[in-house]
């Protein structure tokens, strides 16, 4: 194998390199994780107790600062008495790994506190059909809008200036207003996220209709298109490879417009099982809920990526 | 060039070649330009790019317009094309007046314009179907013309497998399905290797013979044109203007063997004559009188190149 320059700019690397450089990126974070959790003198700013001793307001498995408690020890030792013990702990909202990959799977089989509750499941589901709504009403009106934009120079100056204007409102400023207009449930997280998206979206697609290379259109009306066969066997076409990755990263965004969407109205979904296990400091289920936001967020995009290829094979700016 | 033998001029005709232009110029006048203006508003004022332009085609003449940088060649054959509309004068094709883009005309670009979304033979069939052709039908049709400039065995491939030779064949294919009066050709071939031009031109000039075609082919190559060309059409720059309309006194059909014969020779030299003439005067200056600046040596030369 030869040597490989790594870091001469803009260099292709070996699929092998690629591969496990991207395992790597995955590997870092959870190693600095682990390092933070199972070395002791790394941080663990507490002590958690495992004998109060003599020390009549520490019980087991509370945590305190180190200070005070090394105090407590000397104070117990100065008078005679049972000195209290324990081990240096990190804060509570920093659970360890192992903590948390248990959680991964007793998340899902736990039953929820009540029987009217949701299990973790039926909360993930509920959160993947608002988000599919949002993005898919987003979508459908978004991406005929944005080509039109792209393609006809009236439509865009009628539509582009307002568009560009409403971007900059935060969604979820629009919290309360849907709330009135569409109830408590649903109706206004599915808002949230289509406002969230439809402005982006029409921006980008409307973009990259634009960067369309402008001598196919030529080419075709020397070959005796009409100006609606230009847009139907051309123009969107022509885009659609481009257009369908400008999707995949607006379904991102619409990810990250889910847990304010959530907690607009009656908190529902992932959201409401990541504040309920938060609120009875269960941090290592927190920390699952949102990783499994993550796995599903980045598996969907895979998914999407490897269909492309199914889909475009002439293109080749695929990855 | 051998200096010691004088050439014969350009506008020696052998009786062959007389009696060949003799029978084009009785043929049908396909295209017909007439007093052709093309002026560009431009921040700084007015552009003429192009200024009272005449000339006529016959039916199944070659004829290619040359010219230097600037001259307006290109904008002459979108104006032909119905790509950019003219700001006076007229172009008739076949006594009508053009208008727009239209399936008469067809045309081929110098750059890379197959359609990257469609196989081949889908992008030959794309004339055919967008002008109301059934499906079965523009197949036969499309299959038959890859035959003709030999891509069969590539009719579902997609334009990113090709050669650049291959991909402006299969445009030439395509604007030819849909049987045009005239095929419009801006510089086909300028981004290609000189061996794969060479073989493009021969092969077009197969096409042409083959089938019922007008081509009105620019170029900046001067070889390329009077290979090519029945007529070659030279303008100049600033503003464009007809300077010639040459009759190319190399006899058919064309070898390249031709290249290095007297009547292609002094057809050669008088374009250039032409161009570069004209070019020089433009510039105010000739190639000789053009003084180098001095470059600073940046590293110790102690012999000499040449």
């Amino acid at each position: 194998m030869s040597r490989t320059n790594w870091f001469s700019v803009q260099t292709e690397l070996s699929s092998q390199a690629k591969t496990v450089l991207g395992v790597f990126s995955f590997i870092l974070p959870i190693l600095v994780w682990s390092i933070v959790s199972y070395v002791p003198v790394v941080w663990h700013p507490l002590v958690q107790i495992t004998d109060p001793g003599s020390v009549s307001y520490l019980q087991v498995d509370m945590r305190m600062p180190r200070g005070p408690f090394e105090d407590a020890v000397a104070e117990a030792q100065a008078e005679g008495q049972a000195p209290p013990e324990g081990f240096p702990a990190n804060p509570v909202y920093l659970p360890a790994p192992h903590e948390v990959a248990e959680a991964l799977y007793t998340a899902f089989v736990t039953p929820p506190p009540s029987k009217d509750m949701p299990w973790l499941h039926q909360s993930l589901w509920h959160s993947i059909q608002v988000i599919f709504w949002g993005f898919f009403l987003s979508s459908a009106i978004g991406v005929p809008l944005g080509v039109l934009c792209g393609a006809y120079a009236p439509i865009s100056r009628l539509t582009e200036p307002f568009v560009e204007f409403f971007r900059y409102l935060p969604a979820p400023a629009f919290g309360a207003l849907a709330v009135a207009i569409l109830g408590i449930y649903d109706g206004p997280k599915i808002a949230i996220i289509f406002i969230g998206t439809f402005f982006q979206q029409v921006l980008i697609i409307a973009n990259t209709t634009r960067k369309l290379d402008g001598a196919l259109a030529e080419a075709a009306l020397t070959l005796g298109a009409g100006n609606l066969q230009l847009l139907t066997r051309v123009v969107v076409p022509g885009v659609l490879p481009d257009l369908y990755r400008d999707l995949r990263i607006l379904l991102g965004w619409a990810w990250t417009y889910l847990i304010v969407a959530e907690l607009i109205g009656t908190t529902s979904g992932i959201t409401w099982f990541i504040t309920q296990q938060a609120r009875y400091q269960h941090f290592e289920n927190v920390y699952a809920a949102i990783i499994i936001i993550g796995i599903i967020g980045l598996g969907t995009d895979l998914v999407l990526g490897m269909l492309a290829r199914r889909f475009f094979p002439w293109d080749r700016n695929g990855k | 060039m051998n200096p010691e033998k004088a050439l014969p001029s350009y506008l020696d005709q052998s009786d062959a070649v007389r009696e060949r232009f003799e029978r084009l110029k009785e043929r049908p006048k396909i295209l017909e330009v007439k007093g052709l203006d093309k002026v560009f508003e431009t921040p700084k004022g007015e552009t003429v790019a192009l200024k009272d332009i005449h000339f006529d085609t016959h039916r199944r003449e070659f004829l290619c317009v040359v010219g230097p940088s600037g001259c307006g060649k290109s904008t002459l054959i979108r104006i032909l094309a119905g790509l950019d509309a003219q700001t006076g004068g007229e172009v008739l094709l076949e006594g009508k007046p053009v208008r727009g883009p239209g399936k008469d005309r067809g045309m081929v670009f110098q750059g890379y314009t197959l359609f990257p979304w469609l196989s081949v033979k889908r992008n030959v069939m794309f004339g055919l179907t967008v002008n109301g052709m059934g499906f079965q039908e523009a197949e036969r049709q499309a299959l038959q013309w890859l035959a003709l400039i030999g891509l069969e065995k590539f009719a579902d491939a997609y334009p990113h497998q090709l050669s650049g030779g291959m991909k402006q064949r299969v445009a030439i294919a395509r604007a030819l399905a849909n049987q045009p009066r005239i095929l419009l050709m801006d510089e086909p071939f300028g981004a290609l290797d000189a061996q794969t031009r060479a073989r493009m031109q021969a092969h077009l000039l197969e096409i042409w013979r083959k089938i019922d075609i007008t081509i009105v082919f620019i170029t900046h190559d001067l070889d390329e044109a009077i290979y090519l060309a029945d007529r070659v059409l030279v303008l100049k720059a600033h503003p464009g203007e007809v300077q010639e309309l040459i009759e190319v006194p190399v006899p058919h059909p064309r070898k390249m063997e031709q290249f290095i014969s007297d009547e292609f020779l002094a057809t050669k030299a008088r374009l250039e004559e032409l161009i570069y003439a004209h070019e020089e005067k433009e510039e105010g200056e000739s190639e000789e009188e053009y003084d180098y600046p001095d470059m600073p040596r940046l590293v110790e030369v102690d012999d000499s190149v040449d």
